[in-house]
Formats: structure tokens, C-alpha cells, sequence
């Protein structure tokens, strides 16, 4: 898989039984790699559902693949939430061939704002605060960046100022709706939805 | 009412206090920036005046300074971060240098003296005691 191996990379390769086969590579991954890469796959699957719901206006989107990176940030940590959702962004983007593109940078700006966000908000006392709080604060922060590289480098007009409260209200909506999802599934005290039939090794 | 119930069910025991808190910060966020954004027209040009005449019209988006001459002497117009202001005049009042930037569509300074206007446009006319 392509998570897989983008994820070992920097494990660098172990040759077995040196001389022998020089043409073979293995890479060897961990049980956490395969995690990473199974959520990723879960992740992708969603964005790809995802693109093919109409949208009333281009931006707003529900962001479902949001869905997996707050059960990871919750189950397995901020590290592996930022594994899977970077590389949803990268492998999404070599998928609908948009690698590079403009819509490439508006989706990875609004990955890393979010996920610096959710680096603060997951230490929130979880007395008061669950998931819906982190995604909620996720979702503006990802709005927050892609209206900042919007503005920077594709459209420098403040014309765009109009459709702030458009996206400002999409990103509640829809920050509180994938929140109590997440929330939903992570109330099963079965491990996160799986794909189990797809090994990865 | 079965499924109202069901849906309640579904939503309450996940949300916290401090999610509450949350969406409420969010929903007053949403709130304020559709106030502040959608109530007043944002300008997107200046229209310069000399004599009646259009001097020039120029984007607010490229920040310049801009001489226009006038009967009395020459009036300096400035152009800055989407703003614009008079920041010299002959005038020997200065109302229209002490009016400061303007940022809205509609808003106008006038030298009279000089015969020096500059108006804000944005992309609808507002009407307004003067152009009513």
C-alpha cells in the first residue's frame, strides 16, 4: 500500500541475508505502522465517498474523513492522528490527480491548522470537553487556513470576506455533526472501525 | 416521536458541558462575523474627484499615493491596506485631511476649497443624502 510504504520510509530499509538477493527491498513496518495505514485507507475511503455528494457551494464540504482523525487523536495520539491525516491529504490528492494543485495546498493548509489546533485542544480537561469540542475547534481552524492561503495567494480581494460567514457556519455544522459521530463510534468499546480484510502486509 | 426520542438519545450523552460552551462560542462566532461582514457594503475602488470631474478611479487593492492638482494647490490622496485618506491639502480648514481613512463603500471626504473629492464604491450603490 502506498500509506505503507510512504509511512516506513523513514525506518529506512533492513536487507535480509546480505549479498544474497540484493534486488529484493523490504521494508519493515510495525504493528502501529499497519494501524496508521488501515485509518489512512479508512480516511481516503470517506474523502472519496465524500467527493461524490453534490456541493451547493465549492469549499463546503462535510469533512468526514475528519471522523477518523479524532477517533486516532483520541485512541492512539496527536502523532498517529497526524500520520493519518497527512496522509489522507497526500494519497487523496495523487487519487483525484489534484497533487500540487491549488486545491492540494487549500486542503493541506486546512490539515495543519487543524491539527495544530487539535495539539491544544485535546489537553482540554476531557471532564468537560469530548470530541465534539475538538472538532468543532478543528473545523474553524481548518476554514481559518484555507481563507488565509485563499487570500495570500488565489484571490486577494476582500470580496471573499462575503463568503466567511458561509463557511464559518458550515464548519459548526459540520464540525459538531462529525464530532457526535466520532463520539458515537468511539462509545463501542469495539476498536475503531476496521478494514480488516485488508492486510497490509 | 419515536425517533425524536431516539435521536436525543443519540446526541445528549455525548455533548459536556464544555461542548456546550463550545458551540455556543462557535454560534456566537458565526453570529458576529455575519454581522460584521454582511452589513456594510466593503468598498472596493476610489473615485477621485477634481472640479466635478472624475480625476481618476483606482483599486484599493494596490497601495499608492496619488497627487491631484486643485485651484488652491495640489491635494496628496493615499491608498493603503484597502484604505484610503487625504493626507495633504491646501484647504486652509483641513476637514477633509482630519476626516481620516476611509474604509466603507458610501463614505466620502471632500476638500471643497480645492475642489478635491475621493469616494469609496463598492459593487452595489448605496444611496445616501448625497447621490439620493
Amino acid at each position: 500500500m502506498t500509506a505503507s510504504i510512504t509511512e516506513n520510509r523513514g525506518e529506512g530499509r533492513r536487507e535480509k541475508g546480505e549479498g544474497e538477493k540484493p534486488s529484493s527491498i523490504l521494508l519493515n513496518t510495525t504493528a502501529e505502522d499497519h494501524h496508521i495505514a488501515r485509518m489512512a485507507a479508512v480516511a481516503l475511503g470517506l474523502t472519496i465517498l465524500e467527493n461524490a455528494i453534490p456541493s451547493p457551494l465549492p469549499g463546503v464540504k462535510p469533512g468526514l474523513a475528519n471522523i477518523v482523525t479524532l477517533i486516532v487523536l483520541a485512541r492512539y495520539g496527536w502523532r498517529a492522528a497526524a500520520w493519518v491525516t497527512l496522509l489522507r491529504v497526500v494519497a487523496g490528492s495523487l487519487l483525484f490527480g489534484s497533487f500540487l494543485a491549488p486545491g492540494f495546498f487549500l486542503s493541506l493548509s486546512g490539515a495543519v491548522c487543524s491539527l495544530l489546533v487539535l495539539a491544544v485542544a485535546r489537553h482540554l480537561p476531557s471532564r468537560w470537553f469530548g470530541p465534539v469540542s475538538h472538532s468543532i475547534y478543528a473545523a474553524f481552524a481548518h476554514i481559518a487556513g484555507q481563507m488565509g492561503v485563499v487570500y495570500v495567494w488565489l484571490i486577494p480581494h476582500a470580496g471573499i470576506a462575503y463568503l466567511i460567514p458561509i463557511f464559518a457556519a458550515a464548519a459548526l455544522v459540520f464540525g459538531t455533526v462529525n464530532g457526535l459521530i466520532a463520539a458515537r463510534f468511539m462509545e463501542n468499546k469495539t476498536d475503531c472501525p476496521q478494514i480488516t480484510q485488508i492486510r497490509t502486509d | 416521536m419515536n425517533s425524536h426520542e431516539s435521536i436525543r438519545a443519540a446526541i445528549l450523552p455525548h455533548l459536556k458541558a464544555g461542548d456546550w460552551l463550545t458551540l455556543l462560542l462557535g454560534g456566537l462566532c458565526v453570529v458576529l462575523l455575519t454581522l460584521k461582514l454582511w452589513s456594510g457594503d466593503l468598498a472596493d475602488r476610489a473615485v477621485i474627484r477634481s472640479g466635478g470631474k472624475i480625476f481618476r478611479e483606482v483599486p484599493l487593492s494596490r497601495d499608492q499615493q496619488i497627487e491631484v492638482p486643485g485651484p488652491l494647490g495640489v491635494s496628496v490622496i493615499r491608498i493603503q491596506q484597502r484604505k484610503a485618506r487625504i493626507v495633504s491639502d491646501p484647504s486652509p480648514r483641513q476637514y477633509c485631511v482630519r476626516q481620516g481613512w476611509l474604509q466603507q463603500a458610501g463614505e466620502i471626504a471632500i476638500c471643497l476649497p480645492n475642489q478635491v473629492s475621493v469616494e469609496l464604491t463598492g459593487s452595489t450603490k448605496k444611496y445616501d443624502s448625497l447621490n439620493y
